[in-house]
């Protein structure tokens, strides 16, 4: 009987015990995980921190799931080294593995800033715990100092908002969303945001902290009850490279999510992923992919080659009611539209006569056409330009298209 | 598995199956009670139309269904071969909507989550109301 071994408990570890099962019912699984819980959905943090998801709906698979899997789980438990065939415990402990999967995300950034350690309610924003320790200091009217207008920082401050916190956010970069928005859908959801009540100080820095106050470099200066730092993220790769693993910006794995390391693979927002969109290796710090990255993996570990291919940068994410999807690549030409009385905003991308990226903001009806035209490689000819630029649906595809997909004719 | 499929040289484009798939699932007795005052409940079967050609549209229980995998919630899950959602546990991320080659999670202003077809399993109506209420027999549940 095989057994596998997991680090991490979220999604990529979850695909892995989904790939494990579908392929092996009767190895031995193990489950290990620095935090105390039942898996919990990472994105989910935001919206239980603004009271709109229970304790009781923030898990992410069913309460039986390790049952139903036949999984071991070791919580609050720490793996502090990989190598030998073991797994080494921060207790001391070893846990023995035929077949090690690394899935041990990424954790929150913070840059050194002058006169931080004064400050003694500060906060990042990526774990369960994280939340239940910034809701127990915010009431109403709770002034929060949010540094860093990410998906994150930005988050965090929705959830805020409806606990009715006096929010200021300052992020260095002149503008809000970077890693999923252009220039002109940043500033609508910035006047979006703004019009909340929320306030945005951008192009700027903290230059000196104090207890309860921060000087910016453009002279302003915050007062604050509580600071959030939320400027980035940073992979766990520590146990890869320091069992001699290859690592770059993160933990690098081929296709079949295999580490340089023999039986172990790593899988989600801990590694490097292959983006066939923009033709280039980068970290995809996204849910989806980290479960279908685990699956693969689980698939790999337990004997089934499998390959994962077609991952692309791609998000679905509202921010005060405004919703955004975005996928793929916005290097090429850019075809856009815009209507900003009712706030919305396409933006599809074309290059080498293929759908590379879009973004589209208010108006998200069907986005999943545009995904899988950018996935699946789908040449332009191939579809009606003008219903793919102004309504995305089947009927922009051939008749054999439908016919396979709609009829059920192969 | 039987599945919901399209003829589209017989679809007519009345658009009944959609009235008959929001009033089925919008928890009402009957269409009259699912349509009064005002209210317009979701279908989630969609009828696409041009000049020459007409079908209907909905979710294709996929054997690898990339909304589920992407559900960032668990809300969607396989059973039987059936995806459905439980709305539960939906927060209206649309991260499904973004996954779906097809178009076929319908969002909508009213409701913060979203519908999907769930060949009739949730309510009591036997096989799905959009075949059944189809007067030209162009969407069919059989097994193919």
């Amino acid at each position: 009987m095989k057994k596998y071994v997991i680090i991490g408990n979220s999604a990529a570890a979850i695909g892995a015990v989904q790939g494990i099962r579908s392929v092996d019912t009767e190895g031995m699984i193990t489950v290990i995980s620095d935090e105390p819980y039942h898996t919990y959905s990472r994105p989910l943090i935001s919206y239980w921190l603004e009271g709109k998801v229970t304790d009781e709906k923030i898990y992410y698979r069913e309460p039986d799931f390790y049952e139903k899997n036949n999984v071991m789980t070791m919580f609050g438990t720490r793996a502090v080294a990989i190598g030998g065939g073991y797994v080494t415990l921060a207790n001391g402990g070893k846990v023995q593995y035929d077949k090690l999967l690394v899935a041990t995300g990424s954790k929150p950034f913070v840059p050194p800033m002058a006169g931080l350690e004064d400050v003694k309610d500060k906060f990042t924003f990526m774990t369960w715990d994280s939340a239940k320790a910034i809701k127990e200091k915010v009431t109403s009217g709770t002034k929060v100092l949010i540094i860093g207008a990410g998906l994150i920082g930005l988050k965090c401050a929705e959830a805020l908002y409806h606990l009715e916190a006096d929010i200021t956010v300052v992020d260095l970069a002149d503008r809000i969303l970077p890693s999923i928005l252009d220039v002109r859908a940043g500033q609508i959801m910035q006047k979006h945001i703004e019009s909340k009540g929320t306030k945005f100080i951008l192009g700027t820095s903290v230059e000196q902290f104090s207890e309860h106050s921060a000087k910016l470099t453009n002279g302003d200066t915050v007062d604050f009850d509580i600071v959030v730092i939320a400027v980035g993220v940073r992979p766990n790769t520590e146990l890869v490279s320091e069992a001699g693993g290859k690592v770059e910006k993160g933990i690098i794995t081929d296709l079949t999510q295999k580490t340089t390391i023999p039986d172990v693979y790593a899988a989600g927002d801990c590694t490097v992923s292959y983006d066939s969109s923009s033709d280039t290796q980068k970290i995809l710090a996204l849910l989806p992919n980290a479960f279908m990255q685990g699956e693969v993996a689980g698939k790999n570990m337990a004997g089934e080659e499998t390959v994962y291919l077609n991952a692309i940068p791609m998000n679905a994410i509202g921010f005060y009611g405004l919703h955004i999807i975005t996928a793929g690549s916005y290097d090429g030409q850019a075809d856009v539209t815009e209507n900003e009385e009712k706030e919305q905003y396409k933006k599809l991308v074309f290059k080498d006569g293929l759908l590379k990226g879009y973004i589209l903001m208010g108006d998200v009806a069907r986005a999943g056409i545009y995904t899988s035209m950018i996935r699946e490689r789908i040449p332009l000819e191939d579809v009606d330009i003008e219903l793919l630029r102004t309504r995305p649906q089947m009927m922009m595809f051939g008749k054999a298209r439908r016919d396979e997909k709609l009829a059920g004719k192969m | 598995m039987k599945k919901v499929y399209v003829n589209e040289e017989w679809c007519l484009a009345c658009h009944l199956c959609e009235y008959y798939c929001a009033a089925a699932n919008s928890g009402a007795e009957n269409m009259i009670k699912a349509f009064a005052n005002g209210k317009k409940p979701i279908s989630a079967i969609q009828v696409e139309e041009s000049d020459s050609i007409n079908f209907a549209v909905q979710c294709r229980h996929c054997p690898v269904p990339l909304c589920v995998k992407s559900c960032i919630t668990g809300a969607l899950s396989v059973k039987d071969g059936v995806v459905s959602c439980d709305e539960s546990r939906c927060v209206g991320c649309y991260t499904c909507v973004l996954a779906c080659p097809y178009g076929c999670i319908v969002t909508s202003e009213q409701s913060k989550v979203i519908r999907k077809c769930d060949l009739c399993t949730k309510n009591n109506n036997g096989d799905p109301v959009c075949v059944k209420g189809c007067p030209n027999r162009a969407i069919v549940f059989e097994e193919r």
